[in-house]
């Protein structure tokens, strides 16, 4: 996030495109009902009519996938209303002219047709974005999760210069990150290209200071492959072996057949969790992991902010916290690592990376911080890109609309969606064993719409088989009006529904993110 | 803003204008019982626990409403101020069940610290009492609506914090009650069990399922921590028992306040769950078998080894961990490049 | 001395011989709630709360009496044991007032522990219930007798002081009473105001009037000390909240330690912040006195005034 997370409810305008913030993001969206209620407008951009839409005073239910095509008609409306920020545009940023021609053709009209949105509507949410005093942005996976995610996150930073509604309070472009610490997972270097502070594994001053501090004569520099890069490699038998620390990518990766089958494809593979996954099941060694309640360490939430977690029990049995199992690793290869505690490796992470280099646990005992840090007495930036964007003037990036990769067809008629609920989390790995959550919330359920469950003879609770090219399903149906017609949704949070034997594992150039979000199925009673 | 001075108990003291007795005497350090008031929710003035006595004011004002003026003379313990607190806690005590035996929120409930403070044994007043079912029929929150003292704390934070308005008064005089639409339980209605009513209800009428009835409040000890669920990174203090956690509650966190949802508040079952991995396991014969950590990394150490000797590093991927520490996500990526040799790793980011 | 081997909740545990089965549980980790047990003063066995199913035996025996034997097989919560415990509890809260809310006790009393451990919300039967007054006869020790479940600790803790034995039981039945001969108040017995048998009382029957309404026993830090007054080393308790010292109280009752008030009064005076006066008995009856009357220091205080002046 550009922004921090209370700063939402001073904003006029909350346009909010692929997020369903008070079902994913809870806590955020408590700061989204707090603008409305004091008077904020509210546009949410969606296939679903989810929670939040239902208090947006839009709801753009556009088509999935057609976020580029809505976002460059905002564009159109905004440039040709002559509504954009001259000033912002002028001192801010570079090639607009060529953004400025990249968008002429998307007319509301013409972005109707793709979308399916009412031109009046676009206007009036365009107009509104424009001349708020502080707009923001909201996304999630919504956009992201698409063969064309980096265009679609690209076209939000486009409309946000546009209207200089960037490097000042209340507003920002703000993607709302969907775990603890994904955000801090990617700060330090764990990513195929870069190492701490996003500093890249191909420049040579960055190895050389990484490989003096850690004691090697050298560091690869060759970029590393992405998580599907891994497992497409392992079922080529380009990987050979595997350290999967925490993740589960039985449950969470598309096409999970193909996972299953790269995996056991493996000569070894080591897993480290708190469970005994789907994932871990197909290891040949598995390491017992802490949970957040039995270690210290450091998380770095959606806007960037470091905290503390503590050390509230010991772990149990004879699991360790995760940190000293990789130390023992790394010291049984030959390669002595020994830390006192979390407190001395944050020490040596804010040697290395620039924008955690003044954050240490003393400091964080006072409260929390805002990476960039750069020093003891900084106190760290909440807002980024005020005054001057990291790169120095805000670049317009015109992108072009692409349809989905696969779309439906005769035989698979409808689009799969699929997200996470609110009483959930991810593979349920943890919220299928609380004792709570899964007793209220014990059953995943297909959401489609009344109109395609009478086509399709489908009765509400009928068990119904919903089937993609490269595997299926059985499931509840859940008849229901969230979903438009063609559409049908659910989650991957329960193993009894491994949901991600359907998606598509086609991905998006650039971040290789795949597009979860759209894939074509066919539902039939089971 | 303007200052206005005034004289509480004997003391002068200045504070803004708009400031209210109450601000004015915790400011210099004077307790005041409160039961409805809220620093973060609107002020309803309704039960009339921090009465003060006003010199020159026809009655005793409540000080949670009342703004400071300039030259006021306050006294918060006047005889008259200590005889209508004892009174209310008797008139709230009549109809409250003494059950403090056995009571989850005995040791942090506020009646219970009024009636101590106030020595109000108990009630002489005899009336009717509500006999109310006890609603469990959900797994996070149970609802004693007889121990409910209609202070209206989780009317606004449901309204002004959570937004959801779920629950609020219905009826009237002795039968006022605090229910959601159409007086169903809260399972029946459209509650989110976020639970962020039963963190700011001042008795027992509201309480954490789990955690109330686990452990006494005297015997949790409090561990500040940070959720681990979605990326929001909510605060939240995890209450621990004999070494077991047994429950969460609100903190004043920096990004959420007291604010938490069904899965901060509520999804902390997993820590202790009877599925949870207690040692190390080797696949011997595609089976898995317990094995000391000597063996188990020992044999990862040297078959990661004999991997990377064999067909070099770029033949091992590793994937990072979006739910580890940072330290751990660091040293991850130090063990992968600088002794694994490959930058082969990544996590879930993109899921 | 030999050793047994016995199995408690399907774990092997082995202790020395003449060990009673309640001790040879706490050393396997496993909890049995007690009432009249004391450690310093053994093998009581009144209050049955602390019984366990033994395989072979005819009905459930008193694990604070029953020793520990080769080969015994121990279930510490079993059905039957917490279906007894539970019943115990119904039956002493039948006659126990049901005033936590304002109890000085609430928050450090067995029968409130065991009742909420074992889900016990009250009294499962009606009955007579006591009225006796409330003893306030002297300016250390509240005894309500209407709270007293009759294990009878203070009774032999204040046997346990040569000469002492103030008080024990008296009657028989439901009239059954802890009391000092004659059934007198305290102030009218020979008792010194020791505390022993307030450090050791399981309820809210003795309670210590000098901290009567100063804190809730949730808001108190203890802080050991030993009272240097003597040589015998009597352990006491700094009681603290809110960072300031609120009252001293008895500690460690063990063989040999008199308690005294005495000491426990200097220590008040040495420690709290704000030490209330001290009461003597003059003439048989409690009157304010000067510290240095109440720690008997005149004659020492005059010494010094004397030396230091030269």
């Amino acid at each position: 996030m550009t922004n921090p997370i209370r700063d939402i409810a001073g904003a006029d305008f909350i346009f909010a495109i692929g997020t369903n913030t008070t079902e994913s993001h809870p806590i955020i969206g408590l700061q989204v009902k707090k603008a409305v209620r004091g008077g904020a407008t509210l546009a949410v951009a969606d296939p679903r009519r989810t929670g939040v839409a239902e208090l947006a005073k839009y709801h753009l239910q556009i088509k999935s996938g057609s976020d580029i095509a809505l976002l460059n008609g905002m564009a159109n409306v905004i440039i040709s209303e002559d509504l954009y920020n001259k000033e912002f545009v002028a001192s801010r940023t570079e090639d607009f002219e060529a953004f400025k021609a990249a968008v002429v053709k998307y007319t509301p009209e013409y972005v109707e047709g793709i979308t399916g949105i009412d031109p009046e509507t676009l206007r009036q949410v365009a107009r509104g974005y424009a001349r708020a005093k502080n707009g923001t942005i909201l996304y999630t996976m919504g956009i992201t999760q698409h063969i064309c995610g980096t265009h679609n996150v690209l076209a939000v930073a486009n409309l946000a210069m546009l209207c200089g509604h960037i490097g000042k309070e209340f507003s920002g472009v703000n993607p709302l990150r969907g775990q603890n610490n994904v955000q801090g997972a990617c700060d330090m270097g764990a990513l195929p290209g870069v190492i701490t502070g996003y500093q890249g594994v191909g420049l040579d001053e960055v190895r050389a200071k990484f490989a003096s501090a850690w004691s090697v004569e050298q560091l690869p520099a060759k970029v590393g492959l992405t998580v599907g890069e891994i497992v497409e490699g392992a079922s080529h038998g380009n990987i050979k072996g595997m350290y999967i620390m925490g993740e589960n990518p039985v449950l969470s990766d598309p096409d999970a057949g193909h996972v299953v089958h790269a995996l056991e494809n493996l000569d070894f593979l080591v897993v480290q969790d708190i469970f005994l996954t789907e994932t871990a099941q197909l290891a040949d060694v598995v390491l017992p992991g802490a949970s957040f309640a039995e270690k210290d360490g450091t998380f770095s939430n959606t806007e960037r902010r470091v905290q503390r977690i503590r050390k509230a029990v010991n772990p149990v049995g004879k699991a360790r916290a995760d940190w000293e199992i990789i130390c023992g690793l790394a010291t049984a290869m030959g390669y002595p690592m020994d830390y006192g505690s979390p407190a001395d490796i944050m020490k040596e992470i804010a040697s290395l990376t620039p924008s955690y280099a003044g954050i240490s646990y003393d400091r964080l005992e006072q409260g929390s911080i805002h990476w960039p840090c750069p020093t003891a007495d900084h106190p760290g930036t909440p807002v980024l890109h005020a005054g001057k964007f990291s790169r120095g003037l805000g670049k317009f990036s015109p992108v072009e609309y692409v349809s989905p990769d696969e779309m439906p067809d005769q035989q698979y008629p409808l689009i799969l969606s699929t997200g996470r609920r609110y009483y959930h989390y991810h593979t349920g790995t943890m919220t299928q064993r609380t004792g709570s959550l899964e007793v209220h919330y014990g059953q995943e359920s297909l959401e489609i719409n009344p109109s395609d469950a009478q086509n399709l003879g489908i009765g509400q609770g009928d068990e119904v088989r919903v089937s993609s090219r490269r595997g299926s399903v059985v499931l509840k149906a859940c008849i229901t009006d969230v979903v438009p017609p063609g559409l049908v949704f659910t989650s991957f949070h329960f193993p009894a529904v491994p949901i991600n034997r359907l998606t598509n594992p086609a991905r998006d150039a650039i971040a290789k993110i795949p597009e979860l979000k759209v894939c074509a199925v066919k539902v039939e009673s089971a | 803003m303007a200052d206005v001075t005034l004289t509480i108990n004997g003391r002068q003291t200045s504070v803004a204008q708009g400031s209210t007795i109450l601000d004015a005497a915790r400011k210099m350090g004077i307790f005041i019982p409160t039961l409805c008031h809220d620093p973060e929710l609107s002020t309803v003035g309704s039960c009339r626990m921090c009465v003060v006595d006003v010199k020159g004011a026809r009655s005793l004002v409540i000080s949670c409403a009342t703004a400071a003026a300039g030259g006021m003379v306050v006294e918060t313990e006047s005889p008259a101020v200590m005889e209508a607190r004892k009174t209310i806690i008797e008139l709230l005590l009549a109809n409250h069940p003494q059950d403090c035996l056995t009571c989850g929120k005995n040791g942090d409930c506020r009646l219970q610290d009024y009636a101590y403070l106030y020595g109000v044994r108990g009630s002489n007043l005899t009336g009717a009492v509500h006999q109310y079912d006890l609603e469990t029929d959900n797994p996070f929150i149970v609802r004693d609506m007889n121990k409910c003292i209609l202070c209206g704390k989780c009317v606004r934070m449901c309204a002004e914090i959570q937004g959801d308005s779920v629950v609020d008064f219905t009826c009237r005089g002795f039968n006022t009650k605090v229910a959601p639409a159409m007086d169903t339980t809260l399972a029946g209605s459209e509650c989110v069990f976020c639970g962020n009513c039963a963190a700011v209800c001042p008795t027992g009428a509201l309480q954490e399922k789990g955690l109330r009835s686990s452990a006494r409040t005297w015997e949790v000890k409090k561990v500040r921590t940070t959720c681990p669920y979605c990326g929001t990174g909510c605060s939240l203090d995890l209450n621990v028992r004999d070494g077991k956690v047994v429950g969460v509650t609100s903190c004043d966190g920096d990004v959420n306040g007291r604010a938490l949802c069904v899965k901060g508040r509520f999804g902390y079952g997993f820590i202790h769950h009877p599925d949870r991995l207690k040692s190390p396991l080797i696949k011997k014969d595609g089976q898995f078998v317990e094995a000391t950590w000597d063996e188990a990394l020992g044999l990862a150490a040297r078959k990661l080894g004999s991997i990377r000797n064999q067909y070099g590093s770029d033949s091992i991927g590793v994937l990072s961990s979006a739910r580890c520490t940072n330290e751990e996500n660091y040293l991850l990526s130090k063990l992968t490049r600088a002794v694994i040799g490959t930058n082969n790793i990544d996590h879930c980011a993109r899921l | 001395m030999a050793n047994v081997t016995l199995t408690i909740n399907g774990i092997k545990v082995i202790v020395s011989k003449g060990t009673t089965v309640l001790d040879a549980a706490a050393r396997a980790g496993f909890f049995i709630p007690t009432f009249c047990h004391d450690p310093e003063i053994p093998r009581f066995g009144a209050c049955r709360i602390c019984v366990v199913e033994i395989a072979g035996m005819r009905n459930l025996p008193a694990s604070c009496v029953t020793e520990a034997t080769e080969g015994m097989v121990v279930n510490t919560e079993s059905p039957a044991v917490a279906e007894a415990r539970k019943t115990i509890l119904e039956m002493l809260l039948a006659n126990h007032p049901q005033d936590c809310l304002t109890c000085e006790k609430n928050g450090d009393c067995r029968l409130q522990d065991y009742s909420f451990r074992y889900g016990v919300k009250g009294p499962g039967f009606e009955g007579k219930r006591h009225e006796y007054p409330l003893d306030d006869s002297n300016p250390y020790i509240v005894r309500d007798m209407n709270k007293c479940i009759l294990c009878g600790r203070c009774a032999r803790t204040c046997a346990q002081v040569e000469g002492r034995a103030v008080i024990d039981f008296t009657y028989r039945g439901f009239d059954t009473k802890i009391a000092p001969p004659m059934d007198t108040t305290l102030a009218e017995s020979d008792c010194v105001y020791c505390g022993r048998c307030l450090a050791v009382c399981p309820v809210g029957a003795l309670t210590y009037k000098r901290m009567a309404g100063k804190g809730r026993a949730w808001e108190i830090e203890k802080k050991p000390v030993t009272c240097t007054f003597c040589d015998s080393g009597c352990l006491f308790d700094l009681n603290i909240k809110d960072g300031k010292v609120i009252g001293v109280t008895a500690g460690s009752p063990g063989q040999g330690r008199p308690l005294c008030l005495k000491g426990r009064l200097g220590l008040e005076l040495l420690y709290c912040d704000d030490p209330a006066d001290p009461q003597m008995k003059r003439d048989g009856e409690f009157v304010k006195v000067s510290w240095s009357d109440a720690l008997g220091l005149d004659g020492v205080l005059d010494k010094i005034r004397k030396i230091e002046g030269k």
